[in-house]
């Protein structure tokens, strides 16, 4: 539990200029993440709570951000409720001051106390933005590093479909991983915009037709994780829940095996199945997948999805 | 107290309350302006419509920038450089370049309240926008003969819409134009007809500045070795 | 004959819209027949449908927007309380009904509740703080609300007659494409939103013309007052923005109409195009609702505290600097599409820079807060609300504008927090601020005190009851638009959520107490000097409600503060002026033009949507009809006697100069 609520704030003993004020936003930081979690029911199934680098690099990101933050908004809303408060017209203490409308060194505050802010803010985004964006691939600290797991993934109406090239295998709603291995993430869709997302792995990214977008995400944690697509897709949408399910090498290697000894073959008419529209599907596996089927969708030499008709030919009225 | 306590103002010398009209407004000049109330009626009819003017412009700027996105996506059927035909295009311009010509003719007889040219030039500024409208529908109907539709694809999607917005413009241009020369036969030079007449010579010869930006962006470039 | 409309299209197998149609149907035919039976046809054809006067055109706009809100908020308990139900188990909502629900939430309060309630109150103010007569173009001005109400009887005749897109309120291809949502909902979506575009882009040239052009003598820029400031910054961006919307819903529209390829799966179309594009002129959109409601906030402000606006040039300066920036960040609505880290970083920046002139402007209203003598009217109660509920909006708003924030929170009820946050905090706000500040201009009795401010808590409790459990679910992984979920811990959240919505139901209740009480109790609220607040500007120096001519004479203004200025000097010297001289005046003349294009407007879009062609063509014809026959009218206006003039200014004068008598010496 501690490890979650940990902080990066310097040590005791490097006290220098910079202390006093990183001091300042690790105790706002940490009151930010005690609320929070206080209110959230502790470790839930939520965003500040990863169980990968990507995810802890931006709750990271978001604590601090709220935090300086709040350094302004906390005192800007105390000031307001008191002004609001001793100079209203029934206090005959608070004095009077007609005609004051400016002051030089007011305006001066006013403008370059959020211009510093957006600056340190600014920088933040700037390097963060580059190291998390979500083609970057992981930089691994072990030793040997582990070889990247290649994950195509196809959002369908209203199912996704995980295929792994290099195992030849098939998923539909259900993505196994082996933890501490980073993940290659190639991203499309069969029909309309979705959002590829696991809330406690992190960063999410659009699914969209015609185009592969890439996104690399690790899982440090075993356990079972849900999963959603995060832009509305149609009235099935809300079935568009995955679980994400993070094993051992070991059990990943089992579970490899298990899948390609029983199931259908994702061939170009499975897939065609899958173009038509259903809901709630529940997970289930293919044992072998043709070569560079992710591909052929991504180029469109196989069709959209169907939609409300059914049928390839839709588009007529 | 009343406004009228405080105002002896120069505004009070313009007793239907419209505005003074002495002062010089065709400057522009803001402390002119306010220093002498609202500006005249021609001022802030041709200012609102310059405005509009602008609006139209971002509203073309947004189907130029579509093309240019989508412009390579031609969907495995030909591109610019085997659909257009710059001979077409140069006599288009020619056209809609002299009908702007005549539209400013147009606006020196209304000037002069001369109706005869008044007339003539409007209908010449007329006929000409009819050929270029004529040329560019016998174009687009050949690109559709030849299977260039602008079902095919996003490319010709895209120029299908950009050159027939501008083209749905002169049409409405020229809808108008007939309304104007009905009411300078029917009602003669009056003020408020004058401003209109302002409007729509703005309009037409924005019209041909857009144009030279559809035939360069487009036709020009996408014809280019 | 009628296209694709059949019987089929009013829902007759499903309760919930059918009860809420009859129910509409029921309210608007019995207000109609009330209206018929009392005779009150004539005066309200000549007063108002006809008019265009730029204080009446400016009160329907205000009534349709609250009118619109009733429904949309309807739409929001239907949202909150199908969430709320709808775990482990499918609500009483199914997924058909419910998409529509949240895309006409979303439409209607953004296009016909904040657009309309901010241009009704701009309308309303602008030409009577700026010591004119009216706008620049009365009759386009009519145009532009009849076809903004046009716009909206699409929205709501989608209800009776067929159905709404489902594919929320912008509408992103490939879903709003033909192959994935064949019926007419997108359609009454596009043509709502086409025609009401027009119009309000009619009013920002009308709004940005008439600030530019049509200022009392001696008004100069640095003497307008701060709201005329931001309706200007707003216009413009209405005139830049709006363009770009009608462009890229015309696209959509060929795409269905016409088989075109901008935005299909096929054909190289590209759904990305139409996200850049919309987003263009979505971010835009919200400052053109915000700014005016700064505007608000900087006339109450100062009012109610006595004192002039602090740092008036400076929150010019800000203004501008929002206005233009506001143009610049548009990317940030969809960091997660993979655009990149330069890319996303540059806008994340640009986006935070936004910030900056904003908070500018909330420190000036806290420094004019300090050293004045604050009354706390209902207005008051909604400006302070409004500074501590929007800091918060725009903190987390910077907070998104982090892109590694954003990948993990965008399109999350966190997101849908922050933007309710900004837009409830800041536009409604500011707009019953404006409500509460000017009604007894418009109609000359104030509105009761008590009932409002009881009204307000009631939303301000309510709105943090029902949006902080919002960003708690976003933190939790909950995604917007979900018809149902099966995560426990999402659940109780859900339930505060719906019980603060439940608390700003009273708010409105209350509201609509408050209208209708004080309507009843008028006169013992009428305000006879016309200056019920002790205001700064020059809307106050007219009568309630001011004739249709605004002002007798032009005001002449010297220095800043006109109006202001002017009754320090009354007060002090305790003398007036002499009767100015009075002259005859000629005002527009009122024309059925606005209503009839509007109802050309409506006919064609309703027509296009159920394609029934031989309609569209009447309807052209109609407008083209409508548009000629207003050309070829001789007289334009209408004189108002000086004899006229003289009463009415003479009566003002007399209750002003009874009321100078009774101030303490």
């Amino acid at each position: 539990m501690a490890s979650t609520v940990e902080t990066n704030s310097p040590p005791m003993q490097r006290v220098g200029h910079r202390s006093g004020f990183a001091m300042i936003i690790a105790v706002l930081r940490s009151l930010v993440v005690l609320g929070l979690l206080a209110s959230l029911g502790g470790c839930g199934e939520t965003v500040l709570s990863p169980i990968g680098p990507v995810g802890a690099a931006e709750r990271t990101i978001l604590l601090d951000a709220v935090a300086i933050m709040l350094a302004i908004v906390v005192p800007t809303i105390v000031a307001t409720l008191a002004f609001a408060w001793w100079f209203r017209a029934g206090n005959s203490r608070a004095r009077y001051l007609p005609t004051w409308q400016y002051s030089g060194q007011l305006e001066l505050l006013v403008w370059s106390v959020p211009a510093l802010v957006v600056l340190f803010l600014g920088g933040i985004a700037w390097i963060s933005s580059h190291e998390l964006d979500p083609a970057q691939p992981l930089t691994s600290t072990v030793k040997p590093a582990p070889q990247t797991l290649e994950v195509e993934v196809v959002s369908l109406d209203w199912k996704w479909l995980f295929i792994y090239p290099d195992q030849q295998l098939a998923s539909i709603n259900r993505l196994v991983v082996p933890t501490g291995v980073p993940l290659h993430l190639r991203v499309t869709s069969a029909t309309v915009m979705n959002v590829f997302f696991v809330p406690r792995l992190g960063s999410e990214i659009y699914s969209m037709s015609g185009m592969a977008t890439q996104l690399n995400l690790q899982a440090d944690q075993p356990g079972t994780f849900p999963g959603l697509s995060a832009n509305f897709s149609g009235d099935g949408f809300s079935d568009m829940a995955f679980t994400l399910e993070a094993v051992d090498s070991g059990k990943f290697a089992a579970w490899v095996t298990e899948t390609k000894s029983a199931g259908d073959v994702l061939d170009d008419n499975a897939y065609r199945h899958l173009l038509r529209q259903s809901r709630n599907t529940q997970p289930y596996t293919y044992r072998a997948v043709d070569a560079g089927l992710f591909n052929r969708i991504v180029s469109m030499h196989l069709p959209a999805g169907y939609g409300p008709g059914g049928s390839p030919s839709t588009g007529e009225r | 107290m009343s406004a009228a306590d405080v105002s002896h103002a120069i505004g009070d010398s313009a007793p239907l309350g419209r505005g003074p009209e002495g002062h010089s407004h065709l400057d522009g000049d803001s402390q002119s302006t306010s220093a002498a109330g609202p500006a005249p009626r021609r001022i802030i009819v041709g200012y609102g419509f310059w405005i509009f003017l602008l609006s139209d412009i971002i509203m073309f700027s947004g189907f130029f920038a579509t093309y240019a996105v989508l412009n390579g996506a031609t969907n495995g059927g030909p591109g610019p450089a085997q659909l257009f035909d710059t001979t077409n295009v140069a006599i288009e311009t020619a056209c809609l370049l002299a009908s702007s010509f005549a539209c400013g003719m147009a606006s020196l007889a209304v000037a002069e309240r001369n109706r005869m040219w008044t007339q003539l030039s409007l209908l010449v500024t007329g006929l000409l926008g009819a050929a270029f409208l004529g040329l560019e529908l016998k174009e687009f109907s050949g690109l559709v003969e030849r299977g260039a539709g602008p079902t095919h694809s996003a490319f010709l999607s895209s120029f299908f819409t950009l050159v027939g917005c501008h083209g749905a413009h002169i049409t409405a241009g020229l809808l108008w134009l007939g309304t104007m020369m009905a009411q300078f036969y029917a009602k003669g030079f009056r003020e408020n007809i004058q401003h209109r007449f302002l409007c729509f010579s703005l309009f037409w010869h924005a019209l041909d500045i857009i144009w030279i930006a559809i035939f360069s962006l487009v036709y020009l470039n996408g014809t280019r070795v | 004959m009628f296209g694709k409309l059949t019987w089929d299209a009013i829902p007759l197998d499903q309760p919930i819209p059918l009860g809420a149609s009859a129910l509409v149907a029921l309210v608007m035919i019995g207000v109609l027949a009330w209206v018929f039976l009392k005779g009150y046809v004539p005066y309200l054809w000549r007063e108002w449908i006809t008019s265009v006067d730029h204080k009446r055109i400016g009160v329907m706009y205000c009534i349709l927007a609250l009118i619109m809100l009733l429904r949309g908020f309807i739409d929001a308990l239907m949202m909150r309380s199908q969430q709320a139900l709808a775990f482990h188990g499918p609500g009483y909502l199914p997924p058909e009904h419910y998409d529509q629900i949240f895309s006409a939430h979303g439409t209607i309060m953004i296009f016909f509740v904040a657009m309309p309630f901010v241009i009704g109150l701009m309308n309303f103010v602008i030409p009577l703080q700026l010591g004119v007569r009216d706008v620049a173009f009365p009759t386009m001005n009519s145009v532009s609300f009849w076809l903004t109400a046009s716009g909206s009887f699409l929205v709501t005749i989608s209800l009776v007659i067929g159905e709404f897109a489902r594919t929320g309120w912008l509408a992103y291809p490939p879903l709003s494409e033909l192959t994935y949502s064949p019926g007419v909902g997108v359609d009454y979506y596009l043509w709502a939103l086409e025609i009401s575009g027009v119009g309000t882009l009619m009013a920002g040239i009308n709004m940005a013309t008439t600030i530019l052009k049509m200022r009392a003598p001696g008004l100069t820029y640095t003497r307008m007052p701060v709201f005329c400031w931001t309706s200007l910054a707003s216009n413009l961006l209405i005139v830049a923005a709006f363009p770009i919307l009608t462009a890229v819903l015309a696209m959509l529209l060929l795409d269905r109409y016409c088989d075109f390829h901008f935005f299909t799966n096929d054909a190289g179309g590209n759904p990305m195009m139409f996200v850049n594009l919309i987003w263009a002129w979505g971010h835009p959109e919200v400052y053109i609702l915000i700014l005016p409601a700064f505007g608000v906030f900087s006339e109450v402000i100062a009012t109610f505290s006595g004192k002039p606006l602090f740092g008036y040039r400076s929150m010019i300066a800000a203004t501008m600097a929002i206005c233009i920036l506001s143009f610049t960040v548009w990317l940030h609505h969809f960091f997660t599409m993979g655009a990149g880290g330069d890319v996303n970083a540059v806008f994340g920046i640009l986006s935070m820079i936004i910030a900056i002139p904003t908070g500018v402007k909330i420190f000036n209203w806290l420094f004019t807060l300090y050293g004045g003598r604050v009354r706390y009217t209902a207005s008051m109660c909604w400006s302070v609300g409004f500074m501590v509920t929007f800091v918060i909006g725009g903190m987390t708003g910077v907070l998104l504008a982090v892109p590694p924030a954003d990948f993990v929170l965008h399109n999350s009820l966190f997101l849908v927090a922050h933007f309710h946050n900004v837009i409830i905090g800041g536009v409604l706000f500011g707009a019953f601020a404006g409500y509460q500040y000017w009604f007894p201009k418009a109609f000359g009795f104030t509105l009761d005190e008590r009932l409002g401010k009881a009204a307000f808590w009631c939303w301000f409790v309510g709105f943090w009851v029902t949006f902080v459990p919002l960003y708690m679910l976003g933190l939790m992984g909950m995604t917007r638009r979900m018809q149902h979920y099966d995560r426990p811990e999402w659940y109780p959240w859900t339930l505060i959520s719906m019980a603060g919505a439940l608390l700003i139901l009273c708010g409105i209740i209350l509201q609509v107490a408050q209208l209708l009480v004080s309507i009843r109790t008028r006169d013992r609220r009428r305000e006879p000097t016309g200056d019920p607040w002790d205001g700064r500007t020059l809307e106050w120096a007219t009568p309630s409600p001011p004739p249709v001519f605004n002002f007798a004479v032009y005001p002449d203004v010297s220095g800043a503060e006109p109006y202001w200025g002017m009754k320090q000097k009354v007060r002090e010297s305790l003398k007036w002026g002499d009767e100015p001289k009075y002259t005859a005046i000629e005002i527009p003349r009122n024309t059925p033009t606005g209503f009839v294009a509007g109802f050309f407007a409506a006919a064609t879009g309703f027509a296009l949507i159920w394609h029934i062609w031989w309609l569209v063509i009447v309807g052209l014809v109609g407008a083209y009809a409508t548009f000629v026959v207003f050309a070829w009218r001789d007289v334009s206006e209408v004189e108002i006697p000086a004899d006229e003039v003289a009463r009415i200014d003479r009566a003002n004068r007399a209750a002003r100069g009874a009321a100078l008598e009774r101030q303490p010496a």
